[in-house]
């Protein structure tokens, strides 16, 4: 039963709290709505085990099928370009972060800021507060958590997911955008 | 030197033009100068004293909050709901409130150490006397104290003299914390500017508790050959009464050394300690043990061993009473912070006390006279011992294996557990009777309890992992270097040059606590791959021991391995928490015993000169505590980056740079006063990084500075661009900004780098005199 409460259960956050991803369509319906939208991608999806895959590999789907310019945190950049993916950039999780609560950022291709950040593959308590961050500083910004646990400052979130239902959401979203 | 509250009463004088009677006179400081360097511009700085210098910092490094939720409540027109720009009824923005709850943080670390210090310096100076001299190194040092030099403007000689110091800790500490209260700073970047004055404020507090330890208690003096010491669980004699110290503050402890010492008892006792106590009682006394850092604490209760659990200040488990009570051992309590609502015995008869804890009618008390701690802690064990027979608390593996049947599977083990562990796996496994997916969980565990508490079923899960893991924790022997104190002065001018020049890649300073994000094993990578690389390792704390368990092959720990001398190579354990002071006071020295930089209440000239020229960096990669905030607010205002783990982002703001605005890098050209663009150098002064590779990656990227000759630049570029082709798997994307000249790219790599730096349309630029102050030019352009 897919619950939305934090995954690490003392961290509340207070009055704002995520919306509840129900169905991957409303993932789909924000990407088309955005103008300038953009994925984080964490250490850990170079560990995490969905099934027969690992998360990065969505990440590059997702990535590909949208035309999402991808930004690999931490130390991560070589485990995309061994897949032949380049990200868009290889930045610090708190730099990418930081950039994106400057109004005046050009972006990564100097087209300006962003309007939607994904963010997947970062350890669980550092993800949560770099969305605070984003929910606090970036006003014009709407954030998607991707991971499999509920993340209450995002502005829309998974519930708690068994990873079969996570990986179900993650090729109906590739799938919906376009992907195989 | 100054002298306090002089006092003169005359009953009668008589001369030939008058008659006194009761003449008294009072003198609130007596000054008897007698060091000559001139008085620097900032003595006994004021909270806004280096409010300027504090801006500059931050206009380049900005701080970049992380609520860690939406709201204030700190006073009763609270909850205020903060979130995305409102303002609470006080008027405060989030920014500002983030702000303000570092300074708390900072503030409870400045205080607990000051208190800290102001505790030990009153004990030794009613042991020792206020004349007591200041010798932390003999002829090895001359700047015994250079954080208080250059802070404060004084030259302490005698415990005496640093009582002054700590009344100016005191007083700062009270009005920075005033300035937290409702409707006091509303500035976001003001109430940054005092998490750095508090930051400061903490580093003389940690530099007065250590020099005067140092001094009187006779600890190792600035000694690169301090003993190596045991450390570890399985270096304990179980066959002896084991006396178990944890905590902070050494008083106590030497206490129950000098009472086994005076009574021929001490070979037949073991005197073990937990946390920074544990490094300074084998300060006092090297044949006393070190069970580990922190995390180690309910393991080894709960082990059964300690026949006396002695506790004084920081960082000490709150339910340790209750835990010792599981295990039968009555507890001691020492310091008036940490009363733990045990019954004040100060003043009662020893025997009574000792009769009291052997027969079990209290489960401890609170003594507050080290040397009664003493006699009743030896007494007490010698007693105990025979009885507990080491009674434990931790269940066998058939209790495990049929109490893990009844696990519900709700997993709110792993959802209180803060490394996200997969316990509730684990225990189902464990119910089948294979306990070792628990035995994998014991090296990464930190050991807060979390799960157990959230077990609705009350498995004590914790002493479940400590039980698969208890080969592990028997076969935990190691030694480390006890703390060696200060750097010397000598040291410091033969590594000044190649430091400031950047021929050694730079100091890396492995300190803090051990909320570790998948154990110890990563800092003892890191202390290594760094003295490999002929950086200089400091490290201190809990980290320091944490480096001390593992051993090659040899069966050697890193500390007897590598050298403990403030060198290229060298893995140099300073000490306890206190003892980080002498990390901050090694840069501060290279400035001014190499650099010949006025010291003398000269604090920005000094931190200008560290932020472009020392190649230092503080690693807290397991930093949880208000303290560890607090040391590195001290690195902060002079100027030295500071990583920590990504369990340090709930420390809510870092402090980035950002090197895509080119408008940030420029410095001042001393010799011309030319604005010179310099590179991110460093980068950032705060920053969590997500995995052990990013955070070496970054280290070695932060220690370069405006500074280094060409020469050094190639070797840092080397160190980084290495590190990060092997960790990362490809070549930095910003190598352009941090090549100055073509002969800042190293020999091996000048192909790959000229190809990138053609891409990027590189033009070589100059190597200035940097500086961030104006007043540092030596000729202006307009006078040229």
């Amino acid at each position: 039963m897919a619950t939305a409460e934090p995954w690490q259960k003392a961290e509340i956050p207070g009055p704002t709290k995520a919306l509840v991803i129900t169905k991957p369509e409303v993932v789909v319906a924000m990407l088309q709505r955005a103008k300038r939208p953009i994925l984080i991608v964490g250490h850990e999806a170079a560990e995490t085990q969905i099934g027969d895959k690992k998360l990065l590999d969505y990440a590059i789907r997702i990535s590909e099928v949208g035309k999402i310019p991808l930004v690999a945190t931490g130390h991560i950049v070589g485990e995309f370009v061994k897949k032949g993916f380049q990200p868009a950039a290889s930045m610090p999780a708190v730099d990418i972060g930081n950039r994106l609560v400057d109004s005046e950022w050009k972006g990564l291709d100097g087209n300006g800021n962003y309007d939607l950040a994904m963010l997947m593959g970062i350890t669980y308590y550092m993800e949560w507060v770099l969305f605070s961050a984003l929910k606090h500083f970036s006003l014009n910004l709407k954030t998607i958590s991707l991971d499999r646990y509920y993340h209450p400052h995002a502005s829309w979130s998974f519930p708690n997911l068994s990873v079969e239902n996570w990986a179900q959401n993650l090729e109906m979203i590739v799938g919906k955008l376009g992907g195989a | 030197m100054s002298k306090k509250n002089i006092q003169l009463k005359i009953k009668e004088l008589k001369s030939d033009v008058a008659t006194i009677k009761d003449l008294q006179l009072s003198f609130g400081r007596l000054v008897t100068e007698t060091w000559t360097e001139p008085m620097g511009p900032t003595p006994f700085p004021s909270i806004t004293t280096l409010r300027e210098w504090d801006h500059k910092l931050l206009q380049r490094y900005k701080p970049f909050y992380m609520p860690y939720c939406d709201v204030c409540c700190l006073c009763t027109f609270g909850k205020c709901d903060l979130t995305a720009g409102k303002r609470g009824a006080c008027g405060i923005n989030m920014a500002a409130q983030q702000s303000r709850i570092v300074l708390l943080a900072c503030l409870i670390g400045a205080s607990t150490h000051t208190a800290h210090a102001r505790h030990m310096l009153e004990h030794l100076i009613e042991k020792y006397g206020h004349d007591f001299s200041i010798d932390i190194g003999g002829i090895n040092i001359e700047v015994e104290a250079p954080i208080t030099r250059l802070v404060c403007g004084i030259k302490p000689k005698t415990l005496g003299e640093l009582e002054e110091v700590l009344d100016y800790c005191e007083n700062q500490i009270t009005n920075l914390l005033s300035s937290t209260h409702t409707g006091q700073e509303g500035n976001n970047i003001d109430f940054e500017s005092k998490v750095f004055h508090a930051g400061m404020i903490d580093h003389i507090g940690l530099e007065v508790a250590d020099i005067a330890q140092v001094a009187a208690l006779g600890f190792p003096k600035a000694d690169p050959e301090a003993p190596l010491v045991d450390l570890g669980y399985g270096t304990i004699d179980s066959q002896k009464p084991v006396i178990l110290c944890i905590g902070h503050n050494v008083v106590p402890a030497t206490g129950i050394v000098d009472y086994l010492k005076a009574n021929g008892l001490y070979g037949e006792v073991e005197v073990a300690g937990l946390c920074c106590t544990a490094h300074d009682v084998t300060r006092y006394n090297p044949k006393a043990k070190i069970i580990g850092p922190i995390s180690w604490q309910l393991r080894f209760i709960r082990s059964g061993l300690p026949d006396v659990i002695v506790l004084d200040e920081q960082c000490v488990r709150t339910d340790s009473v209750l835990e010792a009570q599981k295990i039968k051992t009555p507890v001691i309590v020492t310091s008036e912070k940490n009363c733990m609502g045990l019954p004040n015995r100060t003043n009662d008869p020893v025997d009574a006390i000792v009769t009291d804890l052997t027969e079990g009618k209290v489960a401890g008390v609170l003594i507050l006279d080290p040397e009664k701690v003493g006699e009743v802690v030896v007494r007490t064990a010698v007693k105990v011992a025979p009885t507990r027979q080491k009674f434990k608390a931790i269940p066998n593996v058939e209790d495990i294996i049929q109490r893990a049947k009844t696990c519900t599977k709700c997993n709110d083990c792993r959802r209180a557990c803060p490394q996200d562990l997969p316990i509730m796996e684990a225990v189902s496994e464990a119910s089948n009777s294979n306990l070792d997916a628990l035995t994998n969980l014991y090296d990464l565990c930190i050991g807060c309890g979390r799960c157990e508490n959230a077990c609705p079923n009350d498995l004590p899960l914790h002493s479940f992992i400590v039980k698969a893991g208890e080969k592990k924790l028997k076969e935990e022997k190691f030694k480390i270097r006890s703390g060696r104190g200060a750097i010397q002065d000598v040291e410091i001018r033969n590594v000044g040059s190649p430091i400031v020049l950047g021929e050694i890649p730079g100091v890396v300073a492995v300190v803090g606590c051990s909320n570790y994000p998948h154990g110890g094993k990563e800092v003892i990578d890191i202390c290594q791959e760094f003295a490999n690389r002929r950086y200089i390792v400091v490290t201190s704390g809990c980290a320091a021991m944490t480096a001390a368990m593992y051993k090659n092959e040899e069966g050697k720990t890193l500390y007897e391995m590598y050298s403990g001398s403030f060198e290229a190579g060298g893995i140099v354990n300073v000490g306890s928490c206190v003892a980080n002071s002498h990390i901050a006071g090694a840069a501060i020295k290279i400035a001014n015993i190499f650099a010949k930089r006025n010291l003398r209440a000269n604090y920005e000239e000094i931190a200008d000169y560290i932020h472009n020229r020392v190649g230092a960096v503080g690693l807290a990669w397991g930093a949880y505590s208000q303290k560890a905030a607090a040391i590195g607010a001290g690195f902060w205002r002079l100027g030295i980056p500071v990583v920590v783990g990504p369990h340090g982002a709930k420390y809510r703001r870092m402090l980035l740079g950002r090197k895509d605005r080119e408008e940030d890098w420029y410095v001042y050209d001393a010799r011309t006063g030319d604005r010179v663009y310099v590179g991110p150098a460093p980068e950032h002064l705060f920053y969590a990084a997500e995995s052990k590779e990013e955070a070496m990656v970054m280290i070695a990227k932060l220690c370069m500075r405006p500074n280094d000759t060409t020469k050094g630049r190639a070797i840092k570029l080397t160190h980084w661009i290495d590190l990060h082709k092997r960790l990362y798997g490809t070549l930095p994307d910003d190598i352009s900004l941090f090549v100055r000249t073509e002969l800042d790219i190293p020999i091996t790599m000048k192909e790959e780098i000229h190809k990138i730096l053609a891409e990027k349309k590189w033009k070589e630029n100059r190597i200035p005199d940097p500086t961030l102050l104006p007043r540092m030019i030596r000729k202006r352009k307009e006078e040229a």
